[in-house]
């Protein structure tokens, strides 16, 4: 090839884009590991939301994004009304009523996120239902309700709330916790925001995996996600299955908000929780969707990936890595890793 | 995507029903007598400043360039969710790649800027000669992420899109050598034309302000004739074999395989097709503008796409550019407008609000009006149009006289 198609395409010699920072990754393995374990965790928990309600509905909760970012104002205005005043700089309380109010604001915002994701399933997808759609049309409404939803927190609840709450710019951090490096774990130091992330995680995930694996309302739910028609025959309410689904997966993204407003304080704002959602998303499929142990395994492993990539590529490549994961997943296992059935998850 | 029958999308009678009984029975060169004089008018709306219409807070040939741009990607994105019936929630990723593909030939901030010595694109015909690349660009780019994807089930191929638009996104603002990151490429080419010595750039440069005759309103033409090309195009695609394969696959993907659809192939071609619209009006837009930036291809703007679509009417190739005209238009009409029929307003805030107002439409109208404001209505595809037109003459010709029914 001559001339100045090949001169122009051959002689750009700009530096490239991409670094391979393998020896960085080398050297910050496990650090990286245990903070994708507990960024992990928080993705694992908001999966849970996406997977539950997509085992019994078969329907992708666009809105669950918006739950999640709900819980983050809930536990902040619990925190407000508790008299910690908005201020950047960490509170030193002492340990044990550190834990009493992070356990309070995160009781709160469970139950915004709870609510709000019973709301939702009551205003806008039971009317749906009623009327038998089709699955684009609880999607597409699902999609309306995640606008609604951030813009109400942008525009609507400042002038609600005398401008404390919401608005264009993100809150001003209440930090209880200051990050402190408690111990060394394979030369990875282990702050105490990542042990209680990961305590909580877990303590969280078990009980809901009991919740719906040994219990009678978890049949009900497994049961309704198997089969409809028959679980209703057997006497088990649907509707009332549904209400559950929504509130467990409210209540764990209100979980999840608190968790990841101790780890990204300066994340509360009407558009936080948009991406993190969209990744939830991507472990729930990334582990099987419908598959609740799939989810909290799929987080773990996003969290992880995505920790790798951001110190292999840069920074800004942290997002690439999980979507990318994502497609590649879906084209060689599209039941992801664990497989899809939520009534089939414990045999 | 499979239809529950008991859900009934279609409406059983309509507001427009005689009028569109009344132009199917017409014959092509009818349809056309009537057609263009109306087309005329709405390409002339900008010049004729109608009172009510016209935007007080914006110049109103520059909302109507904004509306001929997504009304082009309305009609893209309908093949793609409307007629095949694939909900891609990326689409923005491919109005992306046709904006960068000419931005990148032609910006000299580019590393592989065309336009300038030893380049080879003469300046005057740059942004011309990138349409065509820039269609082709993103055909491929369609077919590259159809190809592995297009086997997924309905809601995994959404989320598997929306993550692809993003990623296009991400990889612009991250490519900074290639692409400037976020400082974007500026000076991108655009048509040279009707160069006076008023406007020495010619009539679509961003310097054509001021006038009834600015830059907008030449946008706006140039976007009526690529829509009517691309109308033509995809209207006669839908009543081809391949229009029929899509209608099949998207009632019932599992029916139409087993009835002997390549389903996976018909998907593949509207996706690529649907994709290579999305680049014709992202060139479109980079021409525009002059200037591309990664912020402007947020996955907001792929859900405000996808509500133009559904508000419109999916499967409507009119319903659709309705839509698009009302997500561009609306918001614009109450920017800066203080009182609207003798009743005071706060216009800019209306405007500030609109995604809330949007997502509630969506959601009302979701349950109210699945089908969107002029849903389709399916046509007798078989034996083609000459048939179809003589059945519907002949209806119409019952409805206006009804026959007497005696005993």
């Amino acid at each position: 090839m001559t001339g100045p198609l090949a001169q122009t395409f051959f002689s750009v010699s700009a530096a490239p884009p991409i670094n391979f920072n393998v020896e960085a990754l080398g050297n910050l393995f496990w650090q990286l590991t245990v903070d994708g374990l507990a960024y992990g965790s928080i993705y694992a928990l908001v999966a849970v939301g996406y997977t539950l309600v997509y085992g019994v509905l078969r329907l992708i909760n666009f809105a669950h994004s918006e739950i999640f970012m709900l819980g983050m104002f809930g536990q902040y205005a619990v925190l407000m009304l508790l008299g910690f005043a908005p201020s950047g700089n960490a509170y030193n309380e002492g340990t044990v009523m550190t834990i009493i109010y992070l356990g309070i604001a995160m009781i709160g915002g469970m139950a915004v996120s709870g609510g709000a994701a019973v709301g939702l399933e009551r205003l806008a997808y039971r009317p749906l239902r009623k009327r038998n759609a089709p699955s684009l049309v609880f999607l597409i409404t699902a999609i309306g309700a995640s606008f609604v939803l951030q813009e109400f927190v942008h525009y609507i609840l400042p002038t609600l709330t005398g401008g404390e709450l919401g608005g264009v710019n993100a809150q001003v951090p209440i930090r209880l916790v200051a990050p402190e490096p408690q111990f060394t774990l394979f030369g990875a130091t282990v702050t105490n925001i990542t042990l209680i992330i990961i305590i909580s995680a877990i303590v969280l995930a078990v009980a809901t995996d009991m919740f719906v694996n040994r219990t009678k309302f978890g049949r009900g739910i497994r049961a309704v996600a198997q089969d409809p028609t028959t679980a209703t025959l057997m006497g088990v309410s649907r509707e009332r299955v549904i209400i559950l689904t929504f509130l467990i997966g409210g209540i764990l993204a209100g979980a999840a908000a608190l968790l990841y407003t101790l780890r990204v304080p300066n994340g509360i704002i009407y558009s936080g929780g948009f991406i993190l959602g969209i990744k939830a998303f991507c472990a729930a499929v990334l582990g099987g969707i419908g598959n609740l142990r799939g989810a909290l395994l799929g987080g773990l492993i996003l969290g992880v990936m995505e920790n790798y990539g951001q110190v292999l590529f840069g920074t800004g490549w942290r997002d690439v890595v999980a979507f990318v994961l994502l497609i590649l997943i879906l084209m060689f296992r599209p039941t992801g890793i664990l497989g899809e059935s939520l009534g089939r998850a414990r045999v | 995507m499979t239809n529950n029958p008991s859900f009934d999308a279609r409406p059983k009678a309509g507001v427009g029903d005689s009028f569109r009984s009344w132009w199917n029975a017409q014959s092509r060169p009818m349809q056309w007598l009537f057609g263009v004089p109306f087309i005329l008018l709405i390409a002339l709306l900008p010049i004729l400043n109608v009172p009510v219409l016209t935007t007080v807070g914006t110049n109103f040939g520059g909302v109507m360039a904004q509306f001929g741009m997504y009304a082009l990607i309305a009609i893209g994105l309908n093949v793609v969710v409307g007629q095949a019936g694939l909900l891609d929630l990326g689409y923005v990723g491919f109005y992306a790649v046709g904006a960068y593909t000419v931005a990148l030939l032609t910006s000299p901030n580019s590393p592989w800027n065309q336009t300038g010595p030893g380049g080879w694109l003469s300046s005057d015909w740059a942004w011309l000669a990138c349409l065509p690349i820039a269609i082709l660009i993103t055909a491929l780019s369609g077919l590259l992420l159809g190809s592995p994807t297009l086997r997924l089930r309905g809601d995994y191929l959404a989320i598997v899109t929306l993550g692809f638009g993003e990623i296009v996104r991400l990889l612009a603002d991250n490519l900074e050598e290639i692409t400037g990151g976020g400082r974007g490429l500026s000076q991108v080419a655009y048509p040279r034309f009707g160069t006076t010595e008023e406007f020495p750039l010619g009539v679509f440069s961003a310097g054509n302000v001021g006038k009834t005759l600015n830059s907008g309103v030449w946008w706006y033409w140039l976007s009526i004739v690529l829509i009517i090309i691309v109308l033509l195009f995809v209207g006669n695609l839908e009543r081809s074999r391949v229009g029929r394969a899509w209608v099949a696959i998207r009632e019932d993907e599992d029916a139409a395989e087993i009835m002997g659809v390549p389903t996976f192939k018909f998907k593949l071609w509207a996706f690529t097709i649907g994709a290579s619209i999305g680049g014709l009006s992202g060139a479109l837009y980079a021409g525009q503008v002059q200037f591309v930036v990664p912020t402007n291809f947020n996955v907001v703007n792929s859900v405000l796409f996808l509500c133009a679509v559904v508000l419109g009417g999916q499967g409507n190739k009119l319903g659709v550019i309705l839509g698009a005209f009302i997500i561009v238009y609306l918001p614009n009409f109450f920017l800066g407008r203080t009182e609207i029929l003798g009743i005071p307003i706060d216009g800019d805030s209306i405007a500030e609000y609109k995604y809330f107002f949007f997502g509630l439409a969506l959601m009302v109208l979701m349950i109210f009006r699945p089908q969107g404001l002029l849903p389709v209505r399916q046509k007798l595809l078989t034996y083609g149009r000459e048939l179809f037109v003589a059945a519907r003459r002949r209806q119409h010709d019952e409805a206006a006289a009804p026959v007497e029914v005696t005993k």
